[in-house]
């Protein structure tokens, strides 16, 4: 046996796992009519990703999470709960973040969706990129792209007048704190606990001292 | 997700009548309620209708000085809304209080007003569920019950209404304005939107089949020191065990309605007038009649010193 044979990737792994459990999954199925792909559902959707128009023929059941990473093949974004629990598949539609993994992918026709392979490269990173680098935002990096894009629209909505839980008076516009970061980031969860170097890497971009 | 059939509403007449004629259908609007449990199929619809192109995103001021606040208007619009965080702040502070800064963006005035209970019987498929599956039973009772409802409950559901939004609206007196498959427009008071789960827990609404919140309005601004107090597990992104919401007058009369304790937001106007004299004398009559088991027994006294600290806050 050559040192090729033996290199396998995690990658490669995975997808005979996968394909092993496809057999079973198969083998289980015959106890029940098949129904065709073909007869399932199917919609039509046009999208604006990272400023691609994108036209996709849907099964109506796939999120926007599972548009972008299966279909567009955008795996930055990142499904960890898939029930709008933890924002690792936090992205922007018009401007707004939202829970990616809770929104049909035909629910967006004409919307224009920013991903974190849209907000930069690695050439040419984003300053919260930059700044989660800088002061080590993360440790093992799941949720990093819902993090950051999370991040980005957190200040855009202080600057778009947005109040939060513990803003403390309603009427003035609302104003950069360290509390209303932690608060205003409460629905991105690191399990890593980065938590305090985020919060650094956001105070910096926002270039106020919190 | 169970496959279904996808259309894009015109009008929300033609969602209404769609809706009558399709008996498995379902609107869509923010979706973050609704596919979180079609994904889990405690909710399995056969056709959806997404209504979010229909022109219902709107605030304006009423002919009354009040507002109408459209009902695809999003959590966070209505949470920045000047006017609502200037005449109606309760309202602003609710909605804050409640999920995350990704869901507010995408969920909705009405679809708020709809979300389904969090007990954690009805997200158990693997277990009886009244709610769920009409006359299968409750888990619930007997089960682990510590965050479940201390009043107002039935033999067949303990379970509590997890919305903000909606115990704030329901001390503002807010009305839920509809649209029927006929066509025709009905007001229905927040008190009476929500049930209480009596036999039926199934039915949470007073809506009827295909019937359309078109928006939902609030009355011209009462004043008061406008207060939402809520306690829970961890300081951001949690259901609240109990919450408090109250309006208070300089002279000490006002409003409260509290959530997190019932099947629907918990308001007896009759207790209000304790206000003036404190919090023990309000909670004993809003709270007349609780049923708490040993693991919830806890909130009635939450209530209670919540509410001391609301009003104390008031005339501070």
């Amino acid at each position: 046996m050559t040192k090729h044979d033996i290199e396998v990737t995690r990658r490669g792994v995975l997808a005979t796992g996968a394909a092993t459990a496809a057999v079973l999954a198969v083998q289980a199925a015959y106890a029940q009519p098949i129904v065709p792909l073909a007869s399932l559902p199917s919609a039509k959707v046009s999208l604006v990703v990272n400023g691609h128009n994108e036209d996709l023929t849907l099964d109506t059941r796939t999120t926007l999470l599972d548009a972008l990473r299966e279909h567009l093949h955008l795996t930055g974004t990142k499904k960890g709960c898939d029930h709008g629990q933890c924002g690792a598949c936090t992205v922007m539609v018009n401007g707004r973040r939202i829970n990616s993994c809770l929104t049909l992918a035909v629910m967006h026709q004409g919307d224009k969706v920013t991903t974190i392979e849209g907000l930069g490269t690695p050439e040419q990173l984003h300053p919260m990129q930059a700044a989660f680098i800088k002061h080590d935002g993360y440790q093992c990096g799941y949720c990093t792209p819902g993090q950051i894009c999370s991040a980005v629209a957190v200040l855009a909505e202080i600057k778009a007048d947005i109040p939060s839980h513990v803003t403390g008076d309603l009427l003035p516009h609302a104003s950069f704190s360290a509390d209303e970061v932690r608060e205003r980031m409460s629905g991105n969860i690191c399990r890593c606990g980065a938590y305090s170097n985020i919060l650094d890497a956001i105070t910096e971009v926002s270039g106020e001292t919190a | 997700m169970k496959p279904f059939t996808y259309e894009r509403a015109t009008s929300a007449s033609a969602a209404a009548a769609a809706a009558a004629d399709n008996p498995g259908a379902k609107f869509i609007a923010g979706g973050t309620n609704l596919l979180d449990l079609m994904k889990l199929q405690i909710e399995a619809p056969s056709h959806l209708i997404d209504v979010n192109g229909l022109d219902l995103d709107k605030i304006e001021p009423t002919q009354d000085g009040g507002l109408r606040i459209g009902a695809l208007v999003r959590n966070t619009d209505l949470a920045a809304d000047k006017r609502v965080r200037k005449d109606y702040g309760l309202l602003s502070r609710a909605l804050l209080a409640g999920a995350s800064g990704q869901l507010r963006n995408k969920a909705t005035t009405a679809g708020n007003l709809l979300q389904r209970t969090r007990c954690p019987y009805f997200y158990d498929t693997n277990q009886p569920c009244n709610k769920r599956q009409p006359g299968s039973g409750c888990s619930a009772i007997g089960g682990v019950t510590r965050q479940l409802a201390v009043i107002g409950s039935s033999d067949a559901c303990i379970a509590t209404n997890p919305s903000d939004m909606a115990v704030a609206m329901r001390a503002l007196d807010a009305m839920v304005e509809t649209i029927d498959p006929a066509g025709a427009a009905r007001r229905i008071p927040v008190a009476d939107f929500h049930r209480l789960p009596g036999d039926t827990p199934q039915v949470e609404t007073a809506l009827q089949p295909g019937e359309l919140i078109t928006a939902v309005t609030l009355p011209k601004p009462v004043g008061g020191k406008q207060i939402y107090h809520k306690v829970r597990d961890r300081a951001s992104y949690a259901f609240a065990l109990i919450s408090v919401a109250a309006v208070v007058q300089p002279d000490g009369s006002g409003r409260v309605a509290v959530g997190g304790v019932a099947h629907k937001p918990w308001r007896v106007e009759a207790a209000e007038g304790e206000m003036p004299h404190g919090a023990k004398a309000v909670a004993e009559k809003l709270l007349a009649g609780a049923k708490p088991t040993d693991e919830n027994a806890f909130k009635l006294p939450l209530v209670e010193r919540t509410l001391a600290a609301v009003l104390a806050e008031a005339r501070a």
